[in-house]
């Protein structure tokens, strides 16, 4: 292990900034809540950045403080992992905008000595990136090996390369696109008037209060059926009944209740969810996705983002994902190609639709070890 | 690692450092040998994600997509060549993935089995069955090959259509065949064409 106090699990730094913001305005100080895994090269040219989606956090390949479950991408991350720590100097961080411990609305303003709330400045998918990058700053590392993400995350590892042309070099972009597509903008806001639709909302001014988890829990069920495939909702679940609580089997209670293992397993996910995430967070990292789109930042050009960069590039996306389907990956890579970027695509099959790309994927992962390992 | 025949001659032809799109690449073996012989910078496109994912697993820059749909953006003259192999007879389209080649390439390689060779013949002359051969496996109705052609064929159209050829090679297995016999005589036939009215020296 390394001695270096900005290495290792459950780091924290305060950054004085200011992080100048595509909204304008700036935010200062900066902090970023993050982990590191594996040792750093003595001339730092061993660095991976895994950039993490809208409701994930920085515990890539480490147990989760507050849930106790394992590392959201811990097939990917690890020692003899496709991103292998044994090899690689991996860095996760929280987004800001978050609630894991980097800056977001739940943090406290410097100026009022109180939460952020509404107060706290609508960032992009750009304005994460640039606080990754004064991370990396921080920890001494000018070029990363590899950047690597999917959906939200996929966004910030395209974001990297056009953002930082000379830092990067290397791009893996999973089950992500470059931009959000008027229905991903609408599945967006219905969670977010699902949200500030609970009284217990107030605005965003709920904390040391009761937070607006009703609200929550529905935006998080709306979205999770996104992130399903109808065939794999109908594998796992079909049309079968809930076992009720005096032992009756697949009976309809003529009620509301969850008579369906499909209600019951969503309101599980929105219940769970609650727990661990902040409501004003969502509002603000669905709004950063919503904003994302690459071509815009770039002349309405999505070629243009591209042709500063000398970064090799791969993507993947999978067959039943209609949150971001192949097409969306087919616009970058039909890009790329214009750009003259070394770019590598392939779309798998799998039956688990968008969040595909969280779970055990032997080929996903064959194929990341395959371009991590095509440094040339 | 052995190329293929109708490969083995390309990788020997192409210009070492060039820019290479190869159209069909497969699982990326003659992309793995140009890269590694003679140190070209190659790109891949490949229908079947398990080639696709094969070839990138060699560290190649491979795209999953299709002749017919994904040539369209790649910007012109963008490679020194494109190289279709053995890919030809299978489009919907050849004449417009053609056009795509020469367009995106400046030279291009073309590859195809060459339906007039005297086994073919004899199988649809004295059997009247569709060819089943060594070099064509698949029968009619799982072949992926719906646009037969000869030798013969190929070089009217591109005399038709005013194309260059800068090389010729005909195989007979892995054996060079005569160019004056060749319709009758080669399985395959591997083709080096540029544009009329482009310059024949590399600028790339």
């Amino acid at each position: 292990m390394s001695h270096d106090q900005r290495h290792g699990l459950a780091r924290h730094i305060s950054l004085p900034g200011p992080l100048p913001l595509d909204g304008g305005g700036s935010l200062s100080p900066v902090d970023i809540a993050y982990e590191t895994y594996g040792t750093l090269a003595p001339d730092a040219g061993n660095a991976v950045l895994v950039c993490h989606a809208l409701t994930m956090d920085q515990y890539v390949a480490s147990d989760h403080p507050r849930t106790g479950k394992p590392g959201w991408w811990r097939k990917m991350v690890g020692p003899g992992c496709p991103i292998d720590t044994d090899r690689y100097f991996v860095i996760c961080s929280n987004v800001i905008g978050s609630c894991m411990g980097s800056s977001g609305p739940a943090s406290i303003d410097p100026a009022s000595a109180k939460p952020y709330a509404m107060t706290f400045p609508v960032i992009t998918i750009r304005d994460m990136v640039r606080a990754q990058a004064m991370l990396l700053d921080h920890l001494g590392i000018q070029r990363l090996k590899a950047v690597i993400g999917g959906s939200m995350g996929g966004m910030q590892a395209l974001s990297w390369p056009a953002t930082f042309p000379d830092r990067v070099e290397a791009a893996i972009v999973i089950a992500s696109t470059a931009r959000h597509t008027a229905q991903n903008i609408a599945f967006h806001e219905v969670g977010r008037q699902a949200v500030m639709a609970d009284p217990r909302w107030q605005a965003g001014d709920y904390y040391g209060g009761e937070a607006p988890s009703a609200g929550l829990a529905v935006a998080r069920m709306a979205a999770h059926i996104t992130y399903l495939s109808e065939a794999g909702l109908t594998e796992k679940f079909g049309r079968r009944l809930q076992a009720r609580a005096d032992g009756a089997k697949g009976a309809k209670s003529f009620g509301f209740d969850a008579d369906f293992q499909v209600e019951s397993y969503l309101r599980h996910q929105g219940l769970s969810f609650v727990d661990r995430f902040d409501a004003n967070s969502y509002l603000y990292i669905t709004r950063a996705m919503d904003y994302f789109d690459l071509a815009e930042e770039h002349g309405g050009l999505l070629a243009n983002a591209f042709r500063a960069t000398g970064a090799r590039f791969c993507l993947v996306s999978f067959d039943t994902d209609w949150l971001y389907p192949t097409s969306e990956s087919r616009t970058i890579v039909h890009a790329l190609n214009a750009a003259g970027a070394r770019a590598s695509f392939v779309e798998l099959s799998s039956p688990y639709g968008h969040d595909a790309f969280l779970l055990d994927a032997p080929e996903m992962n064959r194929i990341v070890a395959g371009f991590m390992g095509g440094e040339r | 690692m052995t190329l293929r025949p109708d490969l083995a001659i390309i990788a020997d032809h192409v210009e070492p450092g060039s820019r290479v799109l190869d159209i069909g690449c497969g699982d990326g073996a003659l992309m793995a040998a140009l890269r590694d012989r003679r140190g070209v910078d190659a790109r891949g496109l490949e229908i079947d994600a398990g080639n696709v994912a094969a070839a990138m697993a060699r560290g190649l820059s491979v795209i999953q997509g299709d002749a017919d749909t994904d040539l369209a953006g790649y910007p012109d003259d963008s490679f020194d060549y494109a190289i279709l192999s053995q890919t030809l007879q299978t489009t919907p389209a050849p004449d417009l993935v053609l056009d795509n080649l020469l367009r995106i390439g400046r030279r291009a390689f073309v590859s195809f089995p060459n339906f007039a060779q005297w086994r073919v013949r004899l199988s649809l002359l004295w059997g009247g069955r569709m060819p089943v051969t060594r070099q064509l496996p698949e029968r009619w109705y799982d072949t992926p090959n719906i646009h037969h052609l000869t030798i013969d064929d190929f070089r009217e159209y591109l005399k038709h259509r005013g194309i260059v050829v800068e090389g010729s090679w005909f195989l007979s297995g892995d054996k060079r065949t005569a160019d004056a016999l060749a319709n009758l005589l080669a399985q395959h036939a591997v083709f080096l064409l540029r544009r009329a009215g482009t310059n024949d020296r590399l600028s790339g």
